[in-house]
């Protein structure tokens, strides 16, 4: 990545005003990348950038509330930081962002899907669109957009939607996302989408990575998945209780999810979570005509009314 | 619908303000009304948590009924405005859960419209009843569509 060496500068110049800078370095093995938490200019620089680099950060920052901490973003992890400001769960006086631009991220599960198993990646070249994974002796490419997280290839903010400190090319291309996918699905009748739920959720194992990796899951040690007061789900390994915990997670992401796809991707068992999430946010869309995260200014939806609701009729009996 | 059909099950919300009070003149009115309804009186609208009406239908109501005071009527001037705004987010979800959204309806009746109350309560019956009892969401219903599934292949 070529604003890589500028980046570290930057982040260099800025670490003695601030506790930590949170980004992303090498993890276990060259596929994967893993949040990297810098106090040091040491720290700095074991810091990596591009595809690889897949965590929204902004997850952590709720938990750092009350540091002055320093924060890399991409542009639909900037959407998350806007929504956290939006709801005043940060101040802004707290956090310096470091925007850098994005022509999308690997999504692993899609590589894997490709080779089989991910146990014995032995490299992985990156160098322009392509995607090289070596495993098992085996060399692999893949054009970067063919393995790239679904998101990326709808992606409206490819460069960051607030930033302190910009580094690297702004990227033009922008997609469009006319929620095709939702759409898509509904086309099933309501017997097979239930089918769907149930088959899917059948194989959760209640296991709240989807919960913990979501940045706008800030109830923490008050979620209602585990409150005995109030007993909203019991601790039974039943379809209705694990397809009601999604269903709290959507509504209580009403409004306020900006599609990162962390839920999903954090799922062990493959669940297609986002669907749920995008389905919710297309309906906020089209009766408030409102994209969490865009604008640090708006208050979210269900946090509002108008006396007078444009897109909501009155129902006649 | 006829006399002896037999019960549903339908869960309503009703605010303690205006629609409980009307379901209440309905009844001293005397208006003839469906059985099938069982009443939970909530503070305000704005109480009515979605989750309320996802919880009953996952856990077998075939219908659930939600009622508050008119807008502007609020007894706490703007707990129905938020309700609204919930209630309709709500019902545009269900669809993609496979959960038919006529199960589902939210409306608004005065403590003084006896006669709403029932015009409403009645018809809402009669729909439930028209699409009959909603499938199950448990164990059987997951067994059921994995066959189902599989059977695609
Ligand atoms: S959604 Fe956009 S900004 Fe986010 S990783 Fe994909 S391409 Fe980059
Ligand atoms: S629900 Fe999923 S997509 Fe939405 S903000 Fe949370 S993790 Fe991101
Ligand atoms: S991450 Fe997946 S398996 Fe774990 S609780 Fe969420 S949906 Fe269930």
């Amino acid at each position: 990545m070529h604003y890589l060496e500028e980046l570290k500068q930057k982040i260099k110049d800025r670490l003695p005003e601030l506790d930590v800078v949170i980004g992303w370095e090498q993890g276990f093995d060259p596929l994967r990348a893993t949040p990297l938490f810098m106090k040091t200019p040491e720290d700095v620089d074991r810091l990596i950038a591009g595809p690889l680099c897949v965590h929204n950060l902004a997850t952590h920052l709720t938990g750092l509330k009350g540091r002055k901490v320093g924060i890399i973003v991409k542009g639909c992890d900037s959407r998350t930081v806007v929504e956290l400001l939006q709801e005043k769960l940060i101040d802004r006086g707290d956090v310096v962002v470091f925007g850098i631009p994005c022509s999308g991220v690997v999504s692993v599960r899609k590589i894997g899907r490709e080779l089989g198993t991910l146990d014995y990646v032995e490299s992985v070249d990156l160098s322009g669109d392509t995607v090289k994974v070596t495993s098992e002796g085996m060399e692999h490419s893949f054009a970067l957009a063919d393995v790239a997280a679904d998101k990326c290839g709808r992606c409206q903010y490819r460069s960051p939607l607030l930033s302190d400190v910009m580094v690297g090319e702004i990227p033009d291309e922008s997609a469009t996302d006319d929620y095709s996918d939702v759409a898509e699905f509904e086309k099933l009748s309501l017997e097979e989408r239930r089918g769907h739920w149930l088959n899917a959720m059948d194989r959760c194992v209640r296991c709240y990575a989807c919960r913990n990796a979501c940045p706008m899951c800030v109830c923490r040690d008050h979620c209602v998945a585990q409150s005995r007061d109030p007993h909203w789900m019991t601790q039974e390994d039943t379809v209705q209780n694990k397809l009601l915990f999604q269903i709290i997670h959507t509504m209580h992401l009403a409004g306020r999810c900006t599609e990162c796809g962390e839920c999903e991707r954090s799922c062990p068992m493959s669940i297609p979570l986002l669907l749920l999430r995008r389905k919710m946010n297309k309906e906020i869309n089209d009766l408030f005509d409102y994209r969490a995260g865009t604008c640090v200014d708006d208050i979210p939806p269900l946090q509002s009314f108008k006396i007078e609701e444009e897109n909501i009729t009155e129902r006649g009996w | 619908m006829s006399a002896d059909a037999t019960e549903l099950r339908i869960v309503g919300f009703l605010c303690n303000w205006c629609s409980y009070g009307g379901a209440d003149t309905a009844g001293v009115g005397r208006f003839q009304q469906p059985t099938d309804l069982r009443i939970i009186r909530v503070p305000c609208s704005g109480r009515i948590d979605p989750l309320f009406v996802v919880k009953s239908l996952i856990e077998g109501a075939d219908g659930v009924l939600v009622s508050g005071c008119h807008p502007r009527d609020c007894h706490y001037s703007e707990g129905n405005y938020y309700a609204r705004r919930r209630l309709e987010v709500l019902k545009r979800f269900l669809p993609i859960l496979g959960i038919d959204p006529r199960r589902f309806e939210y409306t608004w009746v005065s403590a003084s419209e006896g006669q709403k109350w029932k015009t409403v309560v009645s018809k809402f019956t009669e729909h439930i009843h028209e699409l009959g009892p909603a499938p199950r969401l448990d164990s059987e219903a997951c067994a059921q569509a994995a066959a189902i599934a599989l059977q695609g292949l």
